[in-house]
């Protein structure tokens, strides 16, 4: 007792435990581990109070300027969106945050329940047939649904398009190396040209920069061709705009993190798996099933588990153990609050703040929208400074932007060098006109650049 | 658990079968609303894009998804309700001010500069080095998200490793024991790896002889948990390592069951290449119903060059930033780098809990948390052994596999042994894993449960043992007193209903 605050044994606990063993020491039991590398002096400092260590965290916390500190415009698959306060309230208990993988349904029910609601919901939103119950995050999501068009397939050709979002595609990248998958990139336009003897399309719409992208057409091209599509998605997205079920689309993935979660530097977030039901014994990961128990009550299984790990080893369809079920949860708990009505305000306010902002902005001398069509709730500046330059200077007034220049992977940037602004039911009306006196300032220049 | 099954009487005819809970779905009713977002924005997307699909969302008010959650979770086991013994799984106590720490670190966006994320890299930074002086290692990634995923990631390095000297084409094997985690052969498959397994000796060690003769040129690596999941500390992990390295392969240390070796052995100091951690196991951070964890990789020097990137640099003037051309721009080029796993730091959220639990611990608490791991298994062990069988008879480390074979042969199977610990108000062990155990139960107690506690659950343990040699078709039965009796888990796979649909 004393060096382990969680640790509940005394000295007389541990000196009668010792005794029922038959040892008079615990070094007595390590016995199969070389002498020589027992306990290793390790050089980490002794342990903190309570009271310290929340002092400390505080004091490192200060470090960083939040999102919510001044005008945010970051955004991408990860966003700052409104979380009601019953979220954390719910998703946080207890009982959900520090039980396991519901091994024992029996005394699981609250876990598999919220987890089937979770799958329900998901397949509404995004109108597929089936959703697991989760991936690590969006970028493995993607990976895992090119492993399963290989699968599929038997191809090993997977195209993605380079306004896909970047970190998806350096995982896509990272992950391909495995089974030695050849990665194309291809601008979107261009996928649907490119789907022979591939796998699978890999599309995103909305895309990294915000634009709308016809989906169906890029669909419609990759079954042509015996390939599979699949759509990145955003989850606010889908209350206003056509669903991937109703464009064709195999696999929809994406990142779930702006249904409720909270952005904490990256993670951890929600993968987004959903599938056509002919695909289903393909899928990644796990899924949880309606039944009955033995008094004929309706109760939820994990099921279809023949798929995993566990249970087929070298031949399942992933690795997956550990997912992000809380994540799942936590997402489901912000759909039940929301409702459609709530779901489809915050979209909508998203979409309509980054149309007016777009408009005010174009109208600044030296600055035009780069999109090449219309967009949704984000969309790309170019001003006469350059996204880098201008993003700095951004960041020197409090203003938080991306710049576009992070999202070509290296030797292949394109000659890009934008900002995206991304807007949501959290932007106001003082954050928009920050901006735009911002940029007013830094892009004196009296020339308008061509849009591309 | 005293929850009985219930028919809530609000539900009305919309739940169609007796049911704990109604589905949000049967809750719902058309026009009850919230008012958490509200919008006077106006739609402006261009009509073909619109949706045209119903959005067939619950429509719900706040009090009913409050009520609907909580009674929702109280169907729940968990670490904090009791005694959580999940062999292979470390289900110790989840402290409080790790998540109160966490929420400081809520509000920050990955893209956001180096400049205004300071805080985080500093955090990011000493826990990677903590983490390589846990484990005897030298260079730390924070990125995978799992242990899974930290497994998939270390065969993509070993991969670049083995390409780097020339000989990635030839080796196409990843060996593993029977006795590993079915993630490991999963992983190696993934990976694009065949995989063979070699079996365990009678005193459940690697066989090495069996290692050896399946050691090649072909083969690229070797994957061993330490203990292995038999709770059981390889008695001659040096040699197992070396022969591994003789044949140019590398050594991939699983580190599930790293709590054991806390303060007390390193897995950088027997040989090992590189060792993943479980922080959602070893460092307490909470399993979130399955999910989330995190899953750093630990290595040795050599293998540094093919970690993921970006890797963090810490300034002379105590200031951090990545290793990238410019700023946090992509790297100029990624050398021999796998690439990227997960965007920044992985799951920073996770790890930060973990670092909060770290510097509670110290260095003291560390060796604390690994002995007392280890006593209270073996403790527990002592308590048991009267009743059940033990496959591999020698002293464990933080967990230990008994077998139900005597019980079996009595009429009730580990299963129903599980199912039945239920009824008495306890979790189950991991059953039927390791798969080299029959009638396997792996109990794992971790170093948080008092003595009293490990006593009441021997307690059960042995009442149960004793109802299975007077009437095994009651424990067959079991269990009685859950929330739900044993499901139908036949039906659920042969007829999937995975989703709500409206009759």
């Amino acid at each position: 007792m004393g060096n382990n605050p969680y640790s509940p044994h005394t000295e007389a606990d541990r000196a009668a435990m010792l005794d029922r063993v038959g040892v008079r020491d615990i070094d007595e039991l390590l016995g199969a581990i070389p002498k020589d590398a027992r306990h290793p002096k390790l050089g980490i400092g002794p342990g903190l109070s309570e009271m310290e260590v929340q002092a400390h965290l505080e004091a490192l916390a200060k470090l960083n300027t939040t999102a919510g500190s001044g005008p945010f415009f970051i955004g991408g698959s990860i966003q700052r969106r409104y979380i009601p306060a019953a979220v954390p309230v719910l998703a946080l208990r207890g009982e959900f945050l520090t039980a396991y993988t519901p091994y024992q349904p029996e005394v699981s029910q609250g876990t598999l329940q919220a987890v089937f609601e979770y799958q329900s919901l998901m397949a509404e939103l995004l109108a597929m047939d089936v959703v697991n119950s989760s991936m690590y995050d969006g970028g493995s999501a993607v990976a895992e649904a090119a492993f399963m068009a290989v699968r599929v397939t038997g191809r090993k050709k997977v195209v993605v398009a380079t306004e896909a979002d970047f970190t998806y595609r350096r995982t896509l990248r990272t992950y391909a190396r495995g089974p030695e998958l050849e990665i194309v990139e291809v601008p979107t336009a261009k996928l649907a040209a490119s789907a022979d003897g591939a796998a699978c399309l890999v599309v995103q719409h909305p895309d990294a920069f915000g634009s709308l992208v016809d989906v169906r057409q890029v669909a419609d091209a990759a079954h042509a061709a015996g390939a599979l599509c699949v759509q990145v998605t955003e989850p606010h997205a889908n209350a206003l705009l056509e669903p991937p079920g109703a464009l064709g689309v195999d696999i929809a993935v994406g990142e779930g993190q702006p249904l409720g979660i909270t952005m904490s530097y990256g993670g951890p977030h929600l993968g987004i798996f959903a599938c056509r039901e002919s695909l289903v014994r393909q899928m990644p990961g796990r899924i949880a099933g309606q039944t009955v128990d033995a008094n004929g009550t309706r109760g939820f299984v994990n099921t279809l588990q023949t798929r995993e790990q566990h249970i087929r080893r070298e031949k399942a369809t992933s690795n997956i153990c550990t997912n992000e079920a809380l994540a799942a949860i936590t997402a489901a708990v912000y759909l039940a609050l929301l409702g459609p009505e709530g779901l489809r305000a915050a979209a909508r306010a998203g979409a309509a703040r980054a149309h007016a902002l777009a408009k005010r902005l174009a109208a600044l001398p030296g600055c035009a929208i780069a999109n090449d069509g219309p967009f949704f709730d984000r969309f790309t500046l170019r001003t006469e400074i350059g996204g880098w330059d201008l993003r700095n200077a951004l960041i020197a007034r409090g203003i938080q932007v991306e710049a576009t220049a992070s999202h070509y992977l290296a030797g292949r940037r394109e000659g890009r060098d934008d900002v995206i602004v991304q807007c949501t039911e959290l932007t106001t009306e003082a954050d928009a006109d920050a901006l735009v006196d911002a940029v007013a300032q830094l892009a004196r220049s009296g020339e308008t650049v061509a849009a591309r | 658990m005293t929850v009985r099954t219930q028919v809530i009487p609000d539900v009305g005819a919309k739940t169609p079968v007796p049911a704990l809970e109604p589905l949000l779905f049967e809750l719902a009713r058309p026009g009850r609303n919230g008012r958490h977002v509200v919008s006077d924005d106006a739609s402006d997307i261009p009509t073909a894009f619109q949706r045209t699909a119903p959005l067939r969302l619950p429509e719900l008010t706040e009090p009913q998804v409050v009520r609907h959650y909580t009674h929702l979770a109280q169907l729940n086991y968990s670490v904090d309700t009791g005694m959580y013994p999940l062999g292979s799984c470390t289900m110790k106590y989840n402290p409080k001010v790790n998540d109160r720490v966490a929420s400081l670190f809520a509000d920050l966006h990955p893209r956001q500069s180096y400049r205004t994320t300071q805080g985080v890299l500093a955090i990011a930074f000493e826990l990677e080095q903590i983490l390589a002086k846990i484990t005897g290692m030298d260079f730390v990634s924070l990125q995978p998200q799992a242990g899974a995923q930290s497994e998939f990631t270390a065969l993509l390095v070993f991969k670049a490793y083995h390409a780097r000297r020339g000989d990635a084409a030839t080796r196409r094997r990843i060996i593993v024991p029977d006795s590993a985690h079915g993630t490991n052969p999963a992983s190696a498959a993934m990976c694009g790896y065949q995989v063979t397994t070699v079996k365990s000796d009678g005193r459940g060690n690697v066989d090495l002889d069996a290692l050896k003769t399946a050691l090649g040129p072909d083969v690229a690596g070797f994957m061993l948990t330490n203990p292995n999941t038999l709770g059981l500390f390889e008695e001659r992990v040096r040699e197992v390592c070396d022969a591994v390295h003789a044949a140019g392969a590398l050594v991939y240390g699983d580190g599930a069951n790293m709590n054991a070796l806390l303060g007390v052995a390193r897995p950088g100091d027997l040989g090992f290449d590189c060792v993943h951690i479980n922080v959602h196991k070893t460092f307490s951070t909470p399993h979130g119903a399955g999910g989330p964890g995190a899953g750093p990789l630990c290595v040795k020097a050599h293998l540094r060059p093919f970690l993921p990137k970006p890797w963090i640099v810490r300034e002379a003037d105590g200031s951090y930033h990545y290793d990238t051309a410019r700023e946090d721009r992509e790297p100029a080029g990624l050398g021999d780098s796998i690439g990227t796993i997960k965007q920044r730091l992985g799951n920073f959220g996770v790890l930060v809990r973990a670092y909060t639990y770290m510097k509670t611990l110290g260095e003291e608490g560390m060796v604390e948390t690994g002995r007392d791991a280890i006593l209270a298994a073996n403790y527990l062990l002592a308590l048991l052994r009267p009743a059940y069988d033990l496959a591999y008879d020698r002293p464990p480390m933080h967990e230990f596999v008994l077998s139900a074979t005597k019980q079996k042969k009595q009429g009730a199977s580990a299963l129903d042994v599980s199912k039945a610990l239920l009824d008495e108000g306890f979790h189950s062990p991991t059953v039927y894993f390791p798969l080299i155990v029959a009638e396997a139960m792996m109990i794992e107690p971790t170093e948080t449960e008092p003595k009293e506690t490990l006593e009441a659950f021997a307690a059960a343990m042995l009442r149960i043992a004793e109802r299975v040699k007077t009437d095994p078709a009651a424990v067959r039965e079991a269990p009685t007193k859950t929330p739900l009796r044993r499901l139908d888990e036949v039906t659920a796979a042969r007829k999937p209903v995975l989703r709500y649909r409206e009759a």
